[in-house]
């Protein structure tokens, strides 16, 4: 029994119980704990991803059930690799939203540590109907955070992030359903043994049941045709919330990482390799999309959430090259997107709050007063978000292409990226020049200049990682090689859970 | 038997998506409803359709009933339940905020000039 890996799915959900009974009035009480259970996160998440690479995977079985009979929770080095990028976001989102966006309705910290709760499961969870339970509960929090002190605006995009969410849901359910109909199981590392030997007249419901879960994934990842909720709904939350969802497509990159190297990966037999046709090319079109959109964008936080369209795009082009070179690129490439798109939202918020009337319309303004040191973040956080050298964005989206050399779609991946790159450029240019050189004085505000100070921590603590990254890049790559590695090897995973009950 | 639940499976999916893909917040409520029901129907029916049957393996019975789907769909249930919660208070209070029940948050400027129209007729 190891408790390390069932510890980060207990931290927070214990956490965020002791918040609910806390009374709403104690508010630095409730900040307290909150930063404290996430900076616990943090070091539980670091201990894990030590201990995974050290060691093999580790399993741990709820209740003592042996595998294929029980839930098992799952640390590979995926797993905790994507455990230690999720508490960094959340401690740097959560110490943003201290400065005040927790106050404007009940319950933000209690919510918080749900949505942590439903991530780290779904990383670790070993069983695909416990993976559907997991999705459930990280979106009831992402409901509540999303709709946190929501008014026109947020409720409307929030109905239809809702409704969506509801009907990928189902959708899941009748993929899941379907599986265990033919195969009899739902436990990971069971199905990608029962898949392979599966009998011939059961093959196209295994494979209709595949790519159903795949479309389930693409809505939660917010792949080409099931993107258009992504936008109005990142757009339209508040800072800290937006930064935290940048992790939320990751998780179904994540799950299409997981289920289709290991249940319909290359061993699969007769659903072996299920959506090489369909993944790169989609994931390509999304990226375009993305820029497009990014580059047509009205509002700065319109603009920053077609921008995690796009990484998604990036993220899934290096997935879906389906080598060792593309995934470890991909993993690479990961932690990066998420913190560079977390920084540009909070730093949309900064920059929104200081234009007083017009917000973060795309139109000249005032004359910032933080319009130096703004403005220098905002250049550092658009080279970041559109992958330019020096930082680590540029490593990743250079990885990508060196691994998609030998590849047959490599013209199409090439020219797809490289214009990509480009029109994030252009669009980050245009927003950057517009915000900060073409002042329009008679649009001065009213109000007085609210101060910021303090509030430009995080966003200068998620600089840091990204630089982190960069500077620490030979680590990092090794890292990822690593996790592609394991990634790559499922009889590896398969042969760990179903040892896991043998020994008591 | 199976007949009939594949087709109770296929009326409330077909009524459920048809109801979700209308303009108003209560039809779309009832369509994630409907499609509620039917995917908790076609997990139940996953442990193939028994009758009398115990649930675990019994010396002198001739078969048995498989408990997990049924353990699954008491989850899906209960999930589906508290989602079908919210969102009919989220539909309420999106009618409150923006003052009229349509998804998008706002009549069609036609159907604003036909429901005005109708207001002024005598």
């Amino acid at each position: 029994m190891n408790l390390l890996v069932i510890a980060p799915v207990l931290l927070p959900l214990l956490a965020g119980i002791l918040l609910l009974l806390l009374s709403q009035s104690r508010l630095t009480l409730q900040r307290t704990l909150s930063v404290m259970a996430v900076a616990a996160q943090i070091g539980l998440a670091l201990a894990l991803m030590a201990t995974v690479n050290n060691s093999d995977i580790l399993v741990y079985t709820l209740g003592n059930w042996p595998a294929p009979f029980g839930i098992v929770l799952v640390a590979d080095r995926l797993a905790a690799w994507m455990l230690v990028i999720t508490a960094l976001l959340a401690l740097f989102a959560l110490l943003y939203a201290i400065r005040g966006d927790d106050t404007v309705g009940w319950h933000f910290h209690t919510l918080f540590q749900f949505q942590l709760f439903g991530l780290n499961g779904a990383f670790l969870t070993g069983d695909l109907f416990n993976l559907f339970v997991f999705f459930e509960i990280l979106l009831l929090a992402s409901y509540g955070l999303l709709l946190h002190g929501g008014r026109r605006q947020r409720i409307r995009a929030g109905l239809h992030f809702v409704v969506i969410n509801l009907a990928g849901s189902t959708l899941f359910l009748f993929a899941v359903g379907t599986l265990y109909g033919v195969l009899g199981t739902l436990n990971m590392a069971d199905l990608a043994i029962k898949v392979a030997a599966a009998p011939p007249e059961n093959v196209p419901l295994v494979r209709a049941a595949g790519l159903l879960l795949f479309g389930v994934f693409a809505l939660k990842a917010a792949l080409l045709p099931l993107y258009l909720w992504l936008p109005a709904a990142y757009a339209h939350t508040s800072a800290p919330v937006a930064a935290l969802f940048a992790i939320m497509t990751k998780i179904g990159a994540y799950s299409i990482l997981r289920v289709y190297t290991l249940i319909f990966g290359p061993e699969a037999g007769p659903a072996a390799n299920l959506i090489e046709f369909w993944l790169l090319p989609l994931a390509l079109a999304t990226l375009i999309v993305g820029m497009i959109g990014a580059v047509a964008s009205a509002h700065l936080r319109q603009q920053a959430a077609y921008l995690v369209v796009a990484s998604v795009g990036s993220l899934l082009t290096a997935f879906g090259l389906n080598s060792h070179a593309g995934i470890a690129a991909g993993l690479f490439y990961l932690p990066h997107t998420t913190f560079a798109a977390a920084a540009l939202f909070l730093l949309a918020d900064l920059i929104a709050r200081q234009r007083g009337v017009l917000n973060d319309r795309l139109d000249p303004g005032p004359d910032l007063p933080d319009s130096r040191l703004l403005g220098a973040l905002f250049f550092i956080t658009a080279i970041a978000v559109a992958g330019l050298p020096p930082l680590a964005g540029f490593l990743g989206k250079f990885l990508m292409l060196q691994a998609a050399l030998d590849h047959p779609f490599l013209p199409w991946v090439m020219g797809t990226v490289l214009v990509a790159a480009l029109l994030g450029v252009i669009a980050l240019a245009r927003t950057g020049s517009l915000l900060f050189y073409r002042v329009d004085p008679e649009t001065a505000p009213a109000a007085p200049w609210p101060p910021i100070r303090a509030d430009i921590a995080p966003v200068i603590g998620l600089l840091l990682l990204v630089l982190g990254l960069t500077i620490g890049a030979g680590p990092v790559f090794d890292q990822s090689r690593a996790i592609a590695d394991q990634v790559l090897q499922p009889q590896l995973y398969i042969q760990a859970v179903m040892n896991s009950g043998r020994t008591p | 038997m199976e007949a009939l639940v594949a087709l109770i499976i296929g009326v409330l999916t077909g009524c459920g998506v048809y109801l979700a893909l209308r303009a108003r917040t209560f039809p779309v409520v009832l369509g994630l409803t409907f499609l509620s029901y039917a995917v908790n129907v076609f997990l139940f029916a996953m442990s193939r359709l028994t009758i009398g049957q115990p649930p675990v393996i019994a010396v002198d019975a001739a078969g048995y009933a498989d408990p997990l789907p049924q353990a699954l769909v008491l989850t899906a249930i209960v999930i589906s339940f508290g989602m079908t919660a919210f969102v009919i208070v989220l539909a309420l209070k999106a009618r409150v905020e923006l003052g009229n029940d349509h998804v998008d948050g706002q009549e069609k400027s036609g159907v604003r000039r036909q429901a005005t129209r109708n207001r002024e007729r005598p």
